[in-house]
Parts: C-alpha cells; sequence; structure tokens
C-alpha cells in the first residue's frame, strides 16, 4: 500500500490509512501479474488491463454485474487514472482463477457490497501502472522527460513537440525496451477527478434499452439441449424411480433422467421440456421434512429464545438491570416473527454446462465463480482449473446467485454428463419459489427498560434462526464461539468477528444471545442486506417501543443514543431536517424513522404513510439519507437505494414463503406478490459529501425501510406490528 | 404458420400451442423478449399485437398467425433508438435491466394511447411489469420525459 503514500494530500491520506483489518484490507492492491506480456495481438499490461494495438482498451473485470453498478464503478476508475472516457474501455469477465479472487473474500465473490470499496484501490492502481508504462515508452521513444508528457483520450501527447501517439501504437516500444509495471506509482488525488465523484450513466446501459444485452438464458450454442426438472414437492426430498413412457412420446423430447435435483427432461426446445415434464410420473421420496411447517418453526423457535443461547455480548447488566425495573412498570417484552423468504430475481435461475472428458465448461450468470468451480470439480472428479466459467450479466441476484452448494450451476452438469451436447436448464418461477433457497426464518424475543428520564438502560435479546455459514467453508471466517456474526449484525454495540462496527447506539446494559436452529435440508441464503433483513425490524421496533414506554420522540431518542457516533449522529441530524420530522401530520397519517449500520455505511431512512380503516395503507414519502463515504458514482447510489428500499419494503410488506407439511405453499407472483410500480413511495436521496473510503450501498437501503414503515403504521393507527409480512397482519401495502 | 414480426414475415415451425415467448426466443433467437414467470404476472415477456401490449408467454403461436406483432428488437429504426429507449437511456433507468424490454414496450404502447399521461395512470398501466431491482422512479420519470419529447417532436 505504501506506493500511494507518496502524493501525500490530505484526502489521500484519508483513503489510504482508514484502519480495520475487515473492508480496508482490501482497499489494498491485489497481487498484479509482475510482468506485462503479450496477449494474442494486445498486450497484458497487468491483471486486469489489456490493451490492443488498434487502441481499445479492455478491463477483465473479477466483480460481477447484476444490476448492481459493479461495471460501471469499475469502468470509472480505471478510466480515471488511464484519462479515458469509461465507456470507452472494453469489459471483459475475468477467468476463475486465483489472481483475480476478491482480495477481500479470497475467492472469486461479488457479495456484501464492497465492490466499490474493495476495487477503488486496485482498479485505480492498475489504471495508473498502465499509464506509467505508457509515459514511460513515450518518453524513451522521443527523448523527452515523463514529466513533460501528458495523457488525454487514449492517448500521449507531448506540447512542446506537438508529438502524440495512441496507447495501441506505444505497445511496439514497451516490448522492444522491455518496460515493466513500475514497483510504485502515484494516484491522482481526488482534486484531480474527472469522473470519479461525478454522476455517470450505467456502463451496460445501452443493451439494456435494446434487448441486445445478453443474460445467462439469452445463450444459444450449437446443438444445444434444453433442460426442465421435476423437482421433488418437499425440500430435501428425492426420486424413488419413475415413468417417462409419455414424456418421451412428446415431439422433440430426447431423454429423460433422473439427477440429484429431481428428474430432467431433455428436449430441442424450453416450451417442449416445461410440456414433457407435466407427463412424467415419479415415486418421490418425500424425505426427513414432510411434516415440518413454518408454524412449527415458529413455536420451536420461540421455545428456544426462552432458553439461554450462546452469549454474544454483555455490556454492563442487562438481566439486573431489568429485574430491578420490572417493580416500576419500565419494563417492555415483545417477540419479532420474521418468515422464509425467496428472492425472486426475474430472471430466473439457468444454466449452460457442457462436459467433456475431463474437462467442463459452463455459462453461468453467479456471483461466486470459485465456489462454482470448485463444486463442479468435486463433482466431477476433474482438476478444478479444468473448469471454465462463463459468466453473463445477471437479471437480479440479491444473494441468490451466490449459493455455496452451487445448486443451479452443478444440477446443469449433473444434466449435462454423458450428452454430447451443452444443455441448458431454466427454472420456471415455480421451482424458483417453491424449490430455492430462502433468507431463514427468525425470531428475536427482547426485554428492555427505559430510566427515570425514559432512555433506554437495559436490552436483552435473543436471537433464534438458522446459521448462513455454520458447518460451511465460511465457518471459521463467520462464526465466533459458535455464533454466526451475519445472525446478530446489527444487533451488537461493539465490532463482532470481522464486522467492525457495531450499532452506532449506545444502551448502557445490553446483552445480546444466539441460538443456531436446527439445519433441516431447507437452505438458508444471503438475501440483500442479509441478517439486517430480520435484525433491522427486530431491533429498531423494538428501540421504538421503548421511545414509546418512556415518551421520548423516536428520532430525538436516537439522536442521542448516537452522540458519540460522529457519522450516524450526522446522518440523523440531515435526515431530521430534511424529512420535515416535526411538521404534524394529518389524522390518519404517520411518520417513522430507522437508522443502520452494514458494511460500515451509516443510513437513516424516514418515511410518511396513510392508514385507512380497513388496514390498506400507501407508503407517500421516504426521505433517505446515507453516507457511504466518498460517492464514487452518485447517481448509482441513487439508484441502488431506490432499488434497495424498495426490495426490502416489497419483502417486509408482503413476502412470505409459508411451508405446510413440507410443501411451499406459494408457487408464483400471484401469490409471492412483490413490489409493483403503484405501492413505490416518492423517494428522497440524500448522500453526504464525505472524503472517507467509499463503503458499501447496494444493500444498506434495504433495511431501514421495514422497521420505518412498521414504526409509522404505528405512529398512524397505535397498533404494533410484531410478525411479518404486514398483509398477514391486516395491513396492505396499496 | 407465418408471423409477422417487426414487419417481416418470417415462417414459423414450433408447434401451434407454443407460446409466443418461446417461438420469439428458441425458433428465431429474438431473444430481447424475456421470460419471468410464464403467466402474465410479471411483463417481462410484453410485446405489440397490433400496437397493443400484450403477454407473449400465455399467447398461443396459433392465436397471432398473421397479425403485426412488434418486439424490442424492431423499436429502434435506421435513424436510432426510439423516443422510449432514448428516454430510458437519459434517465439511467436500468439496473440488472432484464425487465426493462417489457417495460419498454408497455411504456410506448400507453404513450401511444395516452401522449401524456399522469404518475396515477403510468402506475395504472404499467403494475403489470414487475422490476425486482425497483427501478420504479426512474421508470416513472422516464415515461414523463419520452412523453415530452414525442410532444415536442410532434410540434416541431
Ligand atoms: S413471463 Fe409473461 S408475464 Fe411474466
Ligand atoms: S432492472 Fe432488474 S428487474 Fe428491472
Amino acid at each position: 500500500m505504501s506506493e500511494n503514500r507518496s502524493s501525500g494530500g490530505l484526502n489521500r491520506r484519508r483513503f489510504v490509512q482508514a484502519g480495520g483489518a475487515f473492508l480496508f484490507a482490501a482497499q489494498c492492491p491485489v497481487t498484479f501479474s509482475r510482468k506485462a506480456h503479450a496477449a494474442g495481438a494486445g498486450s497484458m499490461m497487468n491483471s486486469f488491463v489489456r490493451i490492443d494495438p488498434n487502441n481499445v482498451i479492455t478491463l477483465l473485470a473479477n466483480n460481477s454485474e447484476f444490476g448492481n453498478g459493479a461495471y460501471t464503478v469499475m469502468s470509472m476508475m480505471l478510466a480515471e487514472e488511464l484519462d479515458v472516457d469509461y465507456r470507452s474501455i472494453a469489459l471483459e469477465a475475468a477467468p476463475t482463477t486465483p489472481e483475480y479472487y476478491s482480495p477481500l473474500f479470497r475467492e472469486y465473490l461479488t457479495a456484501g457490497s464492497v465492490t466499490t470499496g474493495s476495487t477503488f484501490m486496485p482498479m485505480r492502481t492498475a489504471g495508473a501502472k498502465a499509464r506509467a508504462m505508457l509515459l514511460e515508452a513515450a518518453s524513451r521513444d522521443w527523448q523527452v522527460p515523463t514529466d513533460e508528457l501528458g495523457t488525454h483520450g487514449g492517448q500521449v501527447t507531448h506540447a512542446g513537440s506537438g508529438r502524440s501517439s495512441t496507447y495501441g501504437e506505444l505497445l511496439e516500444t514497451i516490448h522492444r525496451l522491455d518496460i515493466q509495471p513500475p514497483e510504485t506509482v502515484t494516484l491522482k488525488d481526488p482534486s484531480e477527478f474527472a469522473i470519479l465523484g461525478k454522476p455517470a450513466r450505467r456502463y451496460e446501459g445501452a443493451g439494456k434499452v435494446d434487448g441486445t444485452a445478453q443474460f445467462g438464458i439469452d445463450i444459444k450454442l450449437p446443438g444445444m439441449l434444453y433442460g426442465a426438472i421435476a423437482r421433488p414437492p418437499v425440500h430435501g426430498g428425492s426420486v424413488v424411480d419413475f415413468d417417462a413412457t409419455d414424456a418421451l412420446t412428446m415431439p422433440g423430447v430426447v431423454k429423460a433422467k433422473a439427477i440429484r435435483a429431481g428428474v430432467v427432461v431433455l428436449a430441442d426446445s424450453y416450451w417442449r421440456a416445461q410440456k414433457a415434464r407435466a407427463k412424467l410420473k415419479i415415486n418421490w421420496d418425500r424425505g426427513t421434512n414432510d411434516g415440518v411447517s413454518s408454524e412449527q418453526f415458529y413455536a420451536d423457535y420461540r421455545a428456544l429464545a426462552d432458553t439461554p443461547g450462546l452469549l454474544a455480548e454483555d455490556i454492563g447488566d442487562a438481566i439486573g438491570a431489568l429485574d430491578a425495573a420490572e417493580a416500576s412498570k419500565r419494563v417492555v417484552e415483545a417477540t419479532y416473527e420474521m418468515p422464509l423468504l425467496a428472492h425472486a430475481t426475474l430472471e430466473p435461475m439457468n444454466c449452460i454446462a457442457r462436459v467433456e472428458g475431463d474437462t467442463c465448461t459452463v455459462w453461468s450468470g453467479t456471483q461466486y465463480q470459485s465456489n462454482d468451480q470448485e463444486v463442479i470439480s468435486r463433482f466431477l472428479g476433474i482438476p478444478q482449473q479444468n473448469v471454465t466459467i462463463h459468466r453473463p450479466l445477471m437479471g437480479g441476484s440479491f444473494g441468490r446467485r451466490s449459493s455455496k452448494t452451487a445448486d443451479y450451476t452443478v444440477e446443469a452438469v449433473e444434466a449435462a454428463m454423458g450428452e454430447s451436447v451443452p444443455v441448458q436448464i431454466i427454472w420456471s418461477r415455480e421451482e424458483d419459489i417453491r424449490s430455492g433457497h430462502y433468507r431463514p426464518l427468525f425470531v428475536h424475543k427482547l426485554r428492555g427498560s427505559v430510566d427515570e428520564s425514559g432512555m433506554p438502560e437495559a436490552w436483552h435479546q435473543v436471537a433464534v434462526g438458522q446459521s448462513l455459514m455454520q458447518g460451511s467453508k465460511h465457518d471459521p471466517g463467520y462464526m465466533v464461539r459458535g455464533m454466526d456474526i451475519y445472525s446478530l449484525d446489527g444487533c451488537l454495540q461493539e465490532p463482532f468477528g470481522v464486522f467492525p462496527y457495531g450499532t452506532s447506539y449506545q444502551i448502557p446494559n445490553h446483552r445480546v444471545e444466539s441460538h443456531n436452529a436446527p439445519r433441516l435440508g431447507i437452505v438458508p441464503q444471503e438475501w440483500r442486506s442479509v441478517g439486517h433483513t430480520h435484525t433491522g425490524i427486530a431491533y429498531e421496533c423494538f428501540l421504538d417501543e421503548l421511545a414509546d414506554k418512556g415518551g421520548i420522540d423516536p428520532m430525538a431518542l436516537r439522536l442521542r443514543l448516537t452522540k458519540d457516533h460522529a457519522r450516524m449522529n450526522r446522518v440523523l441530524s440531515v435526515l431530521k431536517e430534511k424529512c420535515d420530522w416535526d411538521k404534524p401530520l394529518a389524522p390518519g397519517r404517520g411518520r417513522g424513522v430507522a437508522s443502520r449500520i452494514y458494511n460500515i455505511s451509516p443510513v437513516a431512512q424516514a418515511v410518511e404513510v396513510t392508514v385507512a380503516e380497513n388496514g390498506d395503507f400507501t407508503v407517500d414519502r421516504v426521505v433517505c439519507v446515507v453516507d457511504c463515504g466518498f460517492a464514487v458514482n452518485p447517481l448509482g447510489i441513487e439508484g441502488q437505494v431506490e432499488g434497495g428500499l424498495a426490495y426490502g419494503l416489497g419483502g417486509v410488506a408482503f413476502g412470505n414463503i409459508d411451508i405446510v407439511n413440507g410443501e411451499v405453499q406459494q408457487s408464483n407472483f400471484h401469490d409471492y406478490p412483490v413490489m409493483r410500480l403503484p405501492q413505490m413511495p416518492k423517494v428522497e436521496v440524500h448522500i453526504l459529501p464525505s472524503d472517507e473510503p467509499p463503503t458499501g450501498i447496494g444493500e444498506q437501503a434495504t433495511t431501514p425501510i421495514g422497521p420505518a414503515v412498521v414504526n409509522a403504521l404505528f405512529n398512524a393507527t397505535g397498533r404494533r406490528v410484531r410478525r411479518f409480512p404486514l398483509s398477514s397482519q391486516g395491513f396492505n401495502l396499496v | 404458420m407465418k408471423l409477422t414480426v417487426n414487419g417481416s414475415e418470417l415462417q414459423i415451425n414450433s408447434d401451434s400451442d407454443t407460446p409466443l415467448l418461446w417461438v420469439l426466443r428458441d425458433e428465431l433467437n429474438m431473444v430481447g423478449t424475456k421470460f419471468g414467470c410464464g403467466i402474465a404476472q410479471c411483463g417481462a415477456c410484453t410485446v405489440h399485437l397490433e400496437g397493443r401490449a400484450i403477454r407473449s408467454c400465455v399467447t398461443p403461436v396459433s392465436a397471432v398467425a398473421g397479425k403485426q406483432i412488434q418486439t424490442i428488437e424492431g423499436q429502434a429504426d435506421e435513424k436510432g433508438l426510439s423516443t422510449v429507449q432514448r428516454a430510458w437511456l437519459e434517465t439511467d433507468v436500468a439496473q440488472c435491466g432484464y425487465c426493462q424490454s417489457g417495460q419498454i414496450m408497455a411504456a410506448s404502447a400507453l404513450l401511444s394511447e395516452n401522449p401524456n399521461p399522469t404518475d396515477a395512470e403510468i402506475d395504472t398501466a404499467m403494475a403489470g411489469n414487475i422490476c425486482r431491482c425497483g427501478t420504479y422512479p426512474r421508470i416513472r420519470t422516464a415515461v414523463h420525459l419520452a412523453a415530452r419529447w414525442m410532444t415536442e417532436e410532434q410540434s416541431a
């Protein structure tokens, strides 16, 4: 990292020195290939930058694009240091080799809203090092000092002599003189930024309005067969035997075979494969989950919450303070219950696989290709480097395409085994809703008290739900003394494990316990903002319950609780003013607030709702204030905030995967409703100026909206919701 | 069977019960029209039939033989992108982009019937088009912008 210190200025140093073992470790450039080398007609200047003689600059992108804006910010960062238009850069998905692994995760993984933060130094460094080589080439070729040279629009220029050369033309000199990347390089000072920090439209936006953007589902390969899978009715069930006689008589149908995921029908079109699937007669073993139900989970988890859990945090003496407060009736108790949720990406899961000898090639929209590669190589018993992954654009992901089991990828490989052609598996929406991975069901039990002034004095929370990480290869990194840091993310005042942040609130007595619920073959999966999807609701709603008990305004309460947390306090102060917090509302209307920190960015939202007699309600206005450090692309940030809160609001308002006798009751958008245009509130986004390093924004806005709305409904009606979704409690978002 | 897609007459061999969506995607390799739900719930598969927005996932190809079908691939012409598409780019609507072909087809059908829709009219007309990325605020903005540009173009 030392190479970037040379330029000195205050802003620069803050970017470089901001500490913390977690995110900012990732700011350090990853190892670039040490030597520049020829690559086809062009040259690899380093791992991330290829320049062709015709002056095409290609970025090898090691973060996935699924709507998050990764390709935009990465090309902006590179373009900034190379002095080119970011839209002129060509972009390829980088191959699945260790040099492209995330320096943060040590895997090829796009997750946790860290793309901008973790590429901010590497991408700029890659651009600056490539530029330094080009300058050196021109300097030696033209016999002029490098400080007389400039770069502009993909050319090196010398003002004194009027000479200029495109980057591509200088490759010959670079090779002839064996010019290598410099050990150190000076990056631009933020005051010199021409691209970063300015609103930039989506890099790959053009193909997304003319229909040419290619998603995985759109890829056609010669001879490719389409596969539709009949999946067990119960999670964890399996095929005993099947009769495909009728299916095989249908036109275009090639084959039906049992794989671990179910029975796959291969045909010459997806429609024919789907139609034939309906004709299969399958004898299922319903497995051990035949009797499970969501209601039983709630009951079991509530019972667990009454027993002592693993102790995550114990500040002061919460139990003692609560017991003492009982006598003066200053105690509140509540249990919050959150259902399973599906991701329901609009592009359903799909994957193309081709297996040839001891090699395998897949075309898969994935957040997590090193894991896909590992799972496939283990499944096929072939070396990992024999598995090639092509990564197209993705029609949404929200965590679903970071599957630890690589479910939708490895099943395509299994379906393609023994076939001489590529096979594409496409999930129907029904499979997506019924047979997916889910945000785990959670129960949070809370007990809290206020002191004589009405401020929170003691907090005792017990979180119960399935762990995402327990027993996985991530167990060592994300489990702390047997507790999953994601189950508790946003509940703890102090940093926990690799998460270097707490709630931003200070409550003098604060105790949090955790239970890992039994794992049952219903696969839990990260869902945009992960733990906060449930902890955010439990924490922020119960905080309002305490505010109510203590007779303190919820905004004033948060401002006081964050007085030692400068960044969140500033976010809340701005929010209070921007949302007209103190302006009275008409009867039937209500206002609510919530604030959260996830992967370092403090975010707070205030909402206004209008509630009708019958419980129908509208969210009329959302004001969101974010501090995500230096705002690399304000236009992208605004979009992520709007989209993130739409996703969170839909989940809280009507998201519910309900299991009865082992079977998911929902199947498509008619019974698993998601946000639609009429329900979308007006959103005002305020990005606070900052010269701190950039931090996450893709998931951050998803978390405060739910509790802010619940708090606003209480404000309007005096009714508290503690079981979700809201639609199950008589509140319908219209 | 013959289909007229974006002005071209094409010979079709798919089974007659095949939804138009899959004929477009799998037989004609026009994959800009997307599959999202298969039951007329999401709007990703929206195309125009005789100028009106329909859900191609529930429209058997036999029902549209000989009729005029427009898809996202036919929106741009030799002069470039359509006004709606330009408004979409200007507003930077797309995130993942998967729903946007359908959104653009729904918006252009709306604007051909109602050149200056209110927010409420946009909400109603486009309620059938899901965007999981939540680009809804920019969709509203882009429809208004397209409406303004179309009016300006007409008076120019
Ligand atoms: S795919 Fe046709 S409406 Fe969803
Ligand atoms: S942009 Fe992703 S679904 Fe609409």
